[in-house]
């Protein structure tokens, strides 16, 4: 997972945020590569474990802040970090037009 | 150690280091009703009657999915021109491909969108050639066909798959770049491309009406930079520059042989849409063989990858990783040799003869066009 700091953010997310994938992009399994891959117009974006566990996350449901809280009960991590992480990841996502902004 | 077993052991290491190939562009048939002077087609079209049956492409797409292929391509010509499109689009999805469909929307109706859509098909590349019915439907070379986009890439947005608007830029439309994207806006798409025109085939019969100025160039690289700010988050803007004013080449294919592979309408293998005019070349075809073995061992596959081919002008340098040399189908193009250094690089001998031809051709104020096929 990496998320391009240099990047400028054009679209606006916080931590009340609800997205899910948009309609043509999705996870893939790349047995050949033995890897997860999120696939989208023109792009394949290999994703390590907590890229995968973050985009399967994305249910269209929840918040940011509650995914985060969910991660950190899970994995006993800090919360406030893992929702810095998230919401990098997914301001990189949207910035590539690659989510859907429901709330 | 003889020759011959010291080219088998290069060839064998060459090909421990191939990468499989993560895109395939699948050229369904060539038949196609616009006539743009800058296809990318050959210029010897592949009839119809030799085109590949609808159980053929199935098999290669499941061979592409075995091979490591995430992303198919289907392309044309005009892809809508085959009658088993949407039966070829469930195929591919059901082998777990991402399909993209290339189409200039000639030949889509709304029912066929809407049976693509159920069929799964993850995008759709529309291309326009201008911003205005007048300017598009003479590049097009077709009567009807800007209208006929205008309705298609409303159809594709209802029906809720991603649109990407595909626009080539030449010296005729280079100054409707903002227009073309305000365009691709209005359309609703997610993703525009602003591809110029690359000089093979009819694009090379077309150069000198089509190649572009070096202020317009420098204006459209302005202009995106901008645009990319302006709508970032609401518009992704792939922008291809024209390389003849570049400093270095462009990395063609990413390298060839490295990531994609180009199926033509009678099943030829390629490298890219272009590697048809290196006449060293011979290419295998799918009905030769599997596409695994074309992939990883055919002699056309292997003619330029790794460095083994390089002059001691790309092998030296230490961009070889970054661009790999340039563009092969370029070389050819443009030196009359395919293992040489792409033109455009600024190392090249021949760098300042094509700067020098650059600017005469760009000087000509006006050029006829011609079409493609007619």
């Amino acid at each position: 997972m990496s998320a391009d700091a240099s990047m400028t953010s054009g679209v606006r997310i916080s931590g009340a945020s609800v997205v899910r994938l948009a309609r043509g992009v999705r996870l893939h399994e790349d047995p050949v590569r033995g890897q997860t891959v999120l696939l989208a117009p023109e792009r394949a974006m290999a994703l390590d474990d907590i890229a995968v566990a973050i985009v399967e996350a994305l249910d269209g449901q929840r918040s940011l802040d509650r995914i985060a809280d969910d991660f950190a009960q899970k994995f006993d991590a800090p919360a406030a970090e893992i929702a810095g992480d998230v919401r990098a990841f997914v301001e990189e996502l949207a910035n590539r037009r690659l989510l859907e902004i429901v709330a | 150690m003889s020759s011959a077993v010291a080219a088998t052991k290069r060839a064998a290491a060459a090909v421990a280091r191939v990468p499989p190939p993560m895109a395939m562009l699948a050229e369904l048939t060539h038949r196609c009703p616009l006539a743009c002077p800058y296809c990318s087609n050959p210029i010897a079209l592949t009839p119809g009657e030799e085109e590949l049956s609808t159980e053929e492409w199935i098999d290669v797409f499941r061979q592409a999915a075995a091979l490591g292929v995430l992303h198919l391509h289907l392309s044309g010509g005009e892809p809508a021109a085959r009658r088993d499109l949407v039966e070829l689009t469930r195929a591919a999805v059901a082998l777990g491909l991402y399909t993209n469909l290339i189409t200039s929307g000639v030949g889509l109706t709304e029912a066929r969108i809407n049976d693509l859509t159920a069929a799964g098909l993850d995008h759709v590349q529309l291309s326009i050639q201008g911003v205005s019915a007048e300017s598009a439907d003479r590049i097009g070379g077709y009567k009807g066909g800007y209208q006929r986009k205008m309705a298609v890439a409303n159809w594709v947005v209802g029906a809720g798959i991603p649109l990407t608007v595909n626009a080539v830029c030449h010296r005729q439309n280079m100054g409707e770049i903002d227009a073309m994207i305000a365009l691709a806006i209005r359309l609703g798409a997610r993703r525009v491309e602003i591809a110029t025109v690359q000089f093979h085939g009819w694009a090379e019969r077309n150069k000198a009406a089509l190649l572009p100025t070096r202020e317009q160039v420098e204006a459209a690289t302005r202009t995106v930079a901008a645009a990319r700010e302006k709508y970032q988050g609401t518009l992704v803007i792939d922008y291809v520059p024209a390389d003849y004013y570049s400093q270095y080449p462009k990395a063609c294919m990413g390298g060839w042989g490295r990531v994609g592979l180009n199926v033509t309408p009678s099943g030829r293998v390629l490298p890219c849409h272009a590697a048809e005019t290196i006449p060293r070349l011979t290419f295998k075809t799918v009905r030769d063989g599997a596409l695994s073995e074309i992939w990883y061992a055919s002699d056309a596959f292997n003619a330029y990858r790794g460095e083994a081919w390089m002059p001691e002008l790309c092998r030296s340098c230490e961009r070889k990783h970054v661009d790999f040399g340039g563009c092969r189908c370029q070389a050819m193009a443009l030196a009359g040799d395919a293992s040489t250094t792409d033109p455009v690089c600024i190392r090249s001998p021949l760098r300042e003869r094509l700067t020098r031809d650059t600017d005469q051709l760009t000087a000509m104020s006006s050029a006829t066009l011609r079409y493609r096929g007619r």
